[in-house]
Order: C-alpha cells, then sequence, then structure tokens
C-alpha cells in the first residue's frame, strides 16, 4: 500500500457499529430464499429477532413459567418478578415517571383501541373535535372514526406537502374550542417522515388537548423520552423492535390512565367483584384484564436490553447512512421516484418504477431473495396524495449492509429488464 | 435471465405490454368490476352475449402485470364461446392457479397454463384469479366482486340479457 505522507483525517469512530458482528446475532439473516442469501428491507412491517431474545423466551418456557399474579408457589413468583421487571425496562427506556404508566398491550393496535375506549368513550361527546394527520396507519384511524361514528364527532386531518410533512400550518389552524384529542403518528410507516411532535405536542396543550403518538416505527430508532415530549400517550409494539408479536405498550400519564375507563373486563384488572358491584384494580393491572402474553412481554424486555446494549444513538446514526446511501443509489436510476423525501425522515424508501405495478416489482424482488413490502401499507390516505394504488417499500434495520443496498438496486433494474 | 423469473413468461410480458381486448364496449349486455382490495388493482370486464355466444369482451383497469396478462388472455380465451363453456374455463382455471388441477390430465385451458407457475406464489393467485372471478360476477349478472369476499355484492346487478 502506498503511504501518504498526509495524515488520514477520516476519523476513527469508536461509535461506529460493527455490522457483521450484530448480523451474527440474528440467525434468520443466515436462511437463504431459493439460491439467494435473504436481503430482508421489510424492517417496517416486522425487524427479525436476535439470539438473545430468543434464547429468553427459551428459558422462560424451560425455567419460569407460570401464571402471575395468582399463586403463592414459586414459579408464579418467579414469572411474576420477571414479567414485573420487563415493565421497569420498558418504564427506563422510554423515561417515564413511574412503571404503572406501563400497560402491556398486544400491541401498538391495541393501544391505540385502548386509549379509544379507555379514554375516547368516557370523555369525549358529540359536536368535539379529533385531529389526525394524513400519515396515520389505519390503525390510528379507524378506532377514531368508529368513535365519531358512536359519538358524532368530527375528524378533521392534517393534510402533507409533496415532500410528505405535515403541514403544521394549518395544523395549527385546526384547532378550536371543539377540539378535545390528537392522534399523531410519530414516524410515518409508508414514508418515513419524522413529524416534529414536540412542537405538536405542545401547541395541542396550549388549547388543553391531550395527545396519542402512535411510536410504532419511531421507538427502534430514536431515543423516546416521553416525559420530555410531553406526551400524553405513546405506543409502540414489540415485534417492530426485535422482541416477540402479540406484544407492546401504551405509556399514559398516570392521572389520565387513572380518570380513564377499563377496556376489557376480566381477572387481574379487579380488586374485588360482587354481582352488585365491581371495584376495579389500580393501573396498569386495570388495563390487563386476564393472563397477559408473560413470555411475549419477558422477551420484549430482553429485546429493549438488547437495543440498549447496542445504543438506540448508534442505531440511528448507522440507519440514517444507510438511508442516504439508498435514496443516492436508488433515486440515480431512470423511472425510479422515491415517494417521501422529508428532511427528517427514518431509513424507509418507498418508491415507485414508472409502468411497473409494485406486486410485480416485489415477486421478482422476492426471486432474488430480496424482501420488500408492497401495497398501500395500510396508509391509504398517503397513497391517495401521491396519487398511487400503492409502492415499495425497503426498510432498513441497523442489521442491514450497504452491499445489501446494491443488491436493491440491481434487483431494481433486473425488474426494469424483465418489462423492457 | 434466471430461473426464477419463469412466472413472468414471454407470452405474459407480451399481454402485459399489448394487452388484448383493452378497453369498454359501448351498451354492454354484461358487465361487472372486479376488486382487489389487497393491493387495489381493479377491473372492469364488459361483454355482449347473444344467442348464447359471447361475441365481444373487453377488459381495463389499473393492475400488475399478473392480472393484466391473465385477463388480456382470458379475452381471447372466452371470445365466441358459449357462457358455459366460460364458466368450465373459469373453474379451470381457479383450479390451476391454486395448484389443484393436474395439467396431465384433459383439460380446455390451451396456452393458460403459463400461469402455472402462480400457484408457488400465493401471495399473487388473486392477481392472476381477479379477471376469471369478475367474468364469473358478469356472466350471473353480479355488479361488483372483490377478491376478499366470499359474499357477492348484488346492490346493483347490471345485466340487460339481450
Amino acid at each position: 500500500m502506498m503511504r501518504s505522507a498526509t495524515v488520514s483525517l477520516q476519523p476513527q469512530i469508536s461509535s461506529a457499529l460493527d455490522v457483521d458482528k450484530i448480523r451474527a446475532d440474528f440467525p434468520i439473516l443466515n436462511i437463504k430464499v431459493g439460491d439467494n442469501p435473504l436481503i430482508y428491507l421489510d424492517n417496517a412491517a416486522s425487524s427479525q429477532m436476535p439470539q438473545t431474545v430468543i434464547n429468553r423466551l427459551v428459558k422462560y418456557q424451560t425455567e419460569q413459567h407460570a401464571n402471575i399474579h395468582r399463586a403463592v408457589h414459586y414459579l408464579s413468583e418467579v414469572a411474576t418478578r420477571e414479567y414485573h421487571q420487563a415493565r421497569c425496562m420498558l418504564q427506563q427506556f422510554i423515561h417515564a415517571r413511574e412503571e404503572r404508566e406501563v400497560i402491556f398491550t398486544s400491541g401498538t393496535t391495541d393501544a391505540i383501541n385502548l386509549v379509544m375506549h379507555g379514554y375516547g368513550r368516557k370523555f369525549l361527546q358529540a359536536g368535539d373535535e379529533i385531529i389526525l394527520t394524513t400519515l396515520e396507519h389505519h390503525s390510528n384511524i379507524v378506532p377514531w372514526q368508529m368513535l365519531a361514528a358512536e359519538k358524532g364527532i368530527k375528524i378533521r386531518v392534517v393534510p402533507i406537502n409533496d415532500r410528505g410533512e405535515l403541514e403544521l400550518d394549518i395544523y395549527k389552524k385546526l384547532f378550536n374550542s371543539h377540539t378535545k384529542f390528537v392522534g399523531l403518528i410519530h414516524v410515518s410507516n409508508a414514508l418515513g417522515t419524522i413529524n416534529p411532535i414536540k412542537e405538536m405536542i405542545d401547541f395541542a396543550h396550549q388549547h388543553n388537548v391531550p395527545v396519542l403518538i402512535d411510536g410504532a416505527q419511531a421507538a427502534l430508532h430514536m431515543v423516546i423520552n416521553v416525559q420530555e415530549l410531553d406526551c400524553d400517550f405513546y405506543t409502540f409494539s414489540g415485534h417492530k423492535m426485535c422482541g416477540p408479536t402479540g406484544i407492546g405498550i401504551l405509556y399514559g400519564k398516570a392521572n389520565l390512565l387513572e380518570a380513564m375507563q377499563p377496556f376489557k373486563g376480566g381477572g387481574d384488572m379487579i380488586t374485588s367483584v360482587t354481582f352488585e358491584e365491581t371495584i376495579y384494580n389500580e393501573i396498569p393491572h386495570k388495563f390487563e384484564a386476564g393472563t397477559p402474553p408473560i413470555a411475549a412481554a419477558i422477551g420484549f424486555g430482553a429485546a429493549i436490553d438488547y437495543l440498549t446494549s447496542i445504543g438506540i444513538d448508534r442505531i440511528g446514526n448507522y440507519e440514517s447512512e444507510l438511508l442516504n446511501y439508498a435514496t443516492e443509489l436508488v433515486s440515480a436510476i431512470p423511472g425510479v421516484k422515491i415517494i417521501g423525501t422529508a428532511k427528517h425522515k427514518t431509513a424507509v424508501l418507498s418508491f415507485t418504477v414508472d409502468g411497473i405495478h409494485p406486486h410485480d416489482i416485489g415477486t421478482i424482488l422476492n426471486q432474488e431473495g430480496i424482501a420488500v413490502r408492497t401495497g398501500h401499507h395500510c396508509a391509504q390516505p398517503v397513497m391517495q396524495y401521491f396519487s398511487v394504488p400503492a409502492t415499495s417499500r425497503a426498510s432498513f434495520a441497523f442489521y442491514n449492509k450497504k452491499t445489501e443496498i446494491d443488491a436493491l438496486a440491481a434487483g431494481i433494474r433486473t425488474v426494469q429488464k424483465v418489462f423492457q | 435471465m434466471t430461473h426464477t423469473n419463469s412466472l413472468y413468461q414471454e407470452v405474459i410480458l407480451d399481454h402485459n405490454k399489448k394487452p388484448r381486448n383493452y378497453g369498454k364496449l359501448e351498451q354492454p349486455s354484461h358487465q361487472a368490476t372486479g376488486h382487489n382490495p389487497l393491493c387495489g388493482d381493479r377491473l372492469d370486464i364488459t361483454l355482449h352475449i347473444h344467442d348464447d355466444q359471447i361475441n365481444a369482451i373487453a377488459f381495463q383497469g389499473e393492475s400488475c402485470a399478473i392480472c393484466k396478462a391473465s385477463a388480456s388472455l382470458m379475452t381471447t380465451a372466452v371470445k365466441g364461446k358459449s357462457p358455459s363453456q366460460a364458466e368450465i374455463l373459469i373453474h379451470e382455471f381457479r383450479e390451476l392457479a391454486t395448484g389443484k388441477l393436474d395439467i396431465n390430465n384433459p383439460h380446455q385451458l390451451g396456452r393458460l397454463t403459463v400461469f402455472s407457475g402462480i400457484r408457488d406464489l400465493p401471495t399473487r393467485v388473486k392477481c392472476a384469479i381477479l379477471p376469471w372471478h369478475t367474468l364469473h360476477a358478469a356472466l350471473n349478472s353480479i355488479a361488483a366482486v372483490s377478491t376478499e369476499t366470499n359474499k357477492n355484492s348484488t346492490t346493483s346487478a347490471n345485466s340487460n340479457p339481450a
């Protein structure tokens, strides 16, 4: 190698991720699709699980399983303790004030439905207004439409611009004396847009309106501090954060959760039951009727542990690098249009290819071993804004490599060749 | 091209690029709209049926290559046939796409067997079947069908049998 007299200015960043080392943590990344190695670029739909989390699930089922909060025997005590520990880890992860502000749900959808039933049905009434945004996932639209139909509530929608960013001026103009609730997606699943939620929460609070944040696409990619954000509710799912399916959390401010009515009735959510009267349990138990997904919650805790050991900031920084690389490479392909070009984005690349339907793109990429999502991404209002029935979406995680993005770009060119 | 693109064969690519019988018939005797809510694909089929014969058929809509090629090939296959002959093809094509048809046994699908590879792609089966599903609806005077409901919408049957 030639030695240069000038000192290399490329710093050795100690915080850079060792991607090969991280990939070794994920056994599924070794599988093949047909003859090709798997290139998994559908992380916004669901992320993969590291061996440590798989091991944790096995350990729980092998050595620790029993029902919680019930019996005095050894296993029940262990399971109860581990389940509680998982809640504490989630509390710390989102910087909540108290652990009882963290409710385990089956996922983000379940959490939003909980708020709709527990808060919306109790406190909202005919003539009230709810503000949502064009970027919402269907899970933060449909429950509110159900409430609106039941109560006679009006839903007002914050529009987006051509880059897929919310129109904040219009958001602020939507508030009036009838506004009683705001539902807001932190990061768009279809486009990757990161919304300025702090500013939006502050503005809503000036009007004494509580805000629910759908953080399903955010929590793996950026540090969440619910106290700094001052959001009233925040929710995300375990399976998008290297944890199991069937588990998620709802964070809610304790005073709000206490004032709310339960969503589901059953065991564990009560203090006493007679046929004349039932007294509900304290939070968080009031909202966790029945036997919860104990194993999944403990697995979620293990995933949080894993992610924290890598560092959410480092994950976010590396994914930004991947996004920049992918954006440059894919947008350079003639006939390819990137949908969603917000200034602040997570590593999501939604795109269309001239004259080729996303499903054909997805099928041919799959034949190359590349997993992308094609369709409307449960965000039809976003598709309608951009006048496309569907897009192809590559979404990157911290275990993806630049060579996989090279393969994606090559795959898109192959698709174009097929349809030449 | 790799073997993996066996589904996207010349015939299918050709019919995608130059769909036959594309458009809408004036004053059709039968028509239906098919919809696949999973991908947003939409297909309108119009027919002229006279003396128990499909004299003319046309389709148009927004869809993927598989759906468009399937529709195009379907129109060429059923033109000139009777509705009951078309129903046999509809049945056989559905069986083919879902992997239930043994193509070594006698059948009437002819070159429609280019779609046999679709059975290995469960997520795409509906793309290939949508036109046939829609044709079935048109022949049976059902105005709108969806790949996601078993119950066909009969709210506005749109048939004017000649």
